[in-house]
């Protein structure tokens, strides 16, 4: 799969700046250090707008994401016209894992999410048993009020003939009608937001920029603590709950493979954007993240490569002592971004495996001045990509929202005067 | 320690290596059908914290330790609390006081949560007025309770604005004199802690510890 094509007179710089990314994943010297540009929140910034107007008024949003990329001419972008502009779709759905501008945040705040046990300990066996119906039953309704009424749908399983034309009453009750109609109304929702999105990245595709990553995945581990038990609930099922973890962590594997290859070959786009967070060397030991977080990871990204896929994490925190072991992968088949780990010494273990993305800190882009990103690029330069690393470069986890924008502006003047 | 009989080193122990089941229905027995003094058994408690602390501090325990420690903890001080009957100045005595919440804007809270864990089973006495606390809250917050340390904690970078104008506002309140400020959270570092203006960052809940000991005099 290649990125998607861009008939027109703007193809060729499109294909251009496309093939530089696809050299750094081959490790291939490109002609010039790939630039990317990763916004959400700092849009916000950028256009002078509230962040509550970047989640709401699309068209706006659409406008200020465009100028921003014509502005700073990267190699990539991420897609700006979706979760930064979801507020209508998920206001639809009811979403409670979020608070955003107008729903728990203020109209200058960006959306954040609520670290809460969705599933309990003792559920685990509910979920390994028959996962779509604790989805249906139990799981959907604790994260979205449109979900609610699908607490009073039968259990599937073991239906059969007249019992199963007999469940079908559950459909005439109110709760779940009420349910089947939001979530229409919010499927349409979510539908205009996807039109939006597509319509942007077929603009810019257009006008010769490529997407970065038309799909995204999670690490197994991170998928059930961020999203079932939460942080203080895997960290003790490390304990408590060893082998139902361990369970739970491989069959979630397989359908998250099964589905991010679905999903990627829909979008028709090779990248997969797996942002990581709990794999930082403070999180838990060396034993624990051999047993628990890498294999199933591993596996995950094996299983993207041999689909034709290129897996691009974003090991979030600092990964340093994760590098050895983070190491064994397919050569010159992913995209390592890194949030804080040292990219001097990300280079000299995994140079010769995988392409490297990132990291200007936060701190700096935020209070820095531009002047010190000058002198941040161009130390990222000679210490990586001089050296013959396949660097892209960007912030740490993209633009911090507050970033001024001169400090932008010295990022990307500061990698075309130091490498191309 | 030399004068703890063999149960006793058995609980520590069972704490210290994440033994839960065991050191919890040992704990309960001690409590509840050997009457053991409920002070004492919270000082085991506390022994073992220590273990757990120096372990976090040498690379062998990480923050499921800490925080598997502290709802041991929790659940053995459920049972023990109610037991104690304090008799007048028989209090024990804190190392300090310390306010501590997530700044306005960010609504984070689980680092903050073990930090104020750590300082509470390390001899502080700990004031948690939550997440998203405007400025203002922590002036009245100082002001009423009158803290030797205030811990200022944020995940997002919009928190670096929201802690640099909590201290200047703590400033112009005229109380920054008389305490210490630190700051913590996943993207706090030097530089943060230049352009706020506090006293000491940490990156983890051991840290915030040691510097809440080094100000309140409790090691050299």
């Amino acid at each position: 799969m290649s990125a998607p094509a861009a008939p027109g007179p703007n193809q060729d710089a499109h294909d251009a700046r496309w093939q530089r990314v696809l050299d750094c994943v081959a490790l291939r010297r490109p002609d010039r250090m790939p630039v990317a540009m990763y916004a959400t929140f700092w849009l916000a910034k950028y256009g002078g707008i509230s962040c509550k107007q970047l989640m709401y008024e699309v068209e706006t949003t659409r406008a200020v994401a465009e100028r921003a990329i014509l502005e700073f001419d990267p190699e990539i972008y991420n897609p700006m016209v979706l979760q930064s502009a979801s507020g209508a779709s998920l206001e639809a759905l009811g979403f409670k894992q979020l608070q955003w501008p107008g729903h728990g945040v203020g109209d200058h705040q960006p959306f954040q999410y609520l670290d809460r046990e969705y599933m309990t300990g003792d559920e685990y066996d509910d979920f390994l048993f028959d996962p779509t119906g604790f989805y249906m039953k139990k799981y959907l309704p604790r994260v979205g009020s449109a979900f609610e009424g699908l607490e009073e749908l039968p259990s599937f399983p073991g239906l059969h003939y007249f019992r199963l034309v007999g469940a079908m009453r559950a459909f005439a009750r109110p709760r779940v009608r009420e349910s089947l109609q939001r979530l229409m109304a919010a499927g349409e929702e979510v539908e205009r937001m996807m039109q939006h999105h597509f319509a942007f990245t077929d603009r810019m595709s257009a006008l010769g920029y490529p997407l970065t990553n038309g799909s995204t995945s999670i690490a197994p581990y991170d998928f059930l603590a961020d999203y079932f038990r939460g942080a203080r609930g895997v960290m003790t099922d490390l304990y408590r709950r060893k082998d139902k973890l361990l369970a739970l962590l491989d069959k979630a594997g397989e359908f998250i493979l099964r589905q991010t290859v679905a999903s990627a070959r829909s979008s028709g786009h090779p990248i997969v954007f797996i942002p990581i967070h709990w794999a930082p060397d403070a999180f838990m030991s060396d034993a624990q993240f051999r047993t628990f977080w890498w294999p199933t990871f591993r596996r995950l990204m094996v299983g993207l490569i041999d689909a034709g896929l290129v897996p691009m994490p974003l090991w979030e925190a600092d990964c340093s002592k994760r590098l050895e072991i983070i190491r064994d992968i397919p050569a010159g088949k992913c995209i390592y971004w890194f949030e804080r780990t040292d990219m001097e010494r990300a280079f000299e273990v995994l140079g010769d495996v995988t392409a490297l993305r990132g990291n200007l800190s936060p701190s700096m882009m935020t209070t820095g001045t531009p002047a010190e990103v000058d002198a941040a690029v161009k130390h990222l330069v000679d210490k990586v990509w001089a050296k013959g690393g396949n660097l892209i470069l960007d912030c740490a986890f993209g633009i911090p929202d507050e970033t001024p924008v001169e400090n932008v502006r010295a990022m990307f003047d500061a990698a075309r005067r130091y490498a191309g | 320690m030399s004068d703890w009989t063999a149960e006793e080193r058995q609980l520590v122990d069972w704490l210290a290596d994440m033994n839960e089941d065991d050191a919890l229905a040992l704990a309960k027995r001690m409590l509840l059908e050997q009457r053991k003094d409920p002070l004492r058994v919270l000082e085991l408690c506390r022994e073992a914290m220590d273990i757990v602390g120096k372990r976090f501090e040498e690379g062998e325990y990480f923050l499921p330790e800490l925080v598997l420690a502290g709802e041991m903890l929790e659940q053995i001080g459920a049972i023990a609390k109610p037991l104690i009957t304090h008799r007048p100045g028989e209090a024990p005595k804190k190392l300090g006081k310390v306010l501590i919440g997530t700044v306005h804007g960010d609504l984070h809270d689980i680092g903050k949560n073990i930090v104020s864990f750590m300082l509470d089973i390390n001899g502080f006495e700990i004031r948690d007025i939550g997440v998203d606390v405007p400025a203002q809250t922590f002036i009245d917050e100082i002001t009423s309770y009158r803290p030797d340390v205030v811990g200022l904690s944020g995940f997002l970078t919009l928190a670096f604005d929201s802690m640099k104008e909590t201290i200047a506002a703590i400033q112009g309140a005229g109380l920054r004199e008389r305490l210490k400020i630190m700051i913590g959270g996943g993207q706090i570092d030097q530089a943060v802690c230049s352009y706020t203006g506090a006293d000491a960052y940490g990156t983890n809940a051991v840290e915030a510890v040691a510097l809440c000991k080094r100000w309140s005099g409790a090691v050299a």
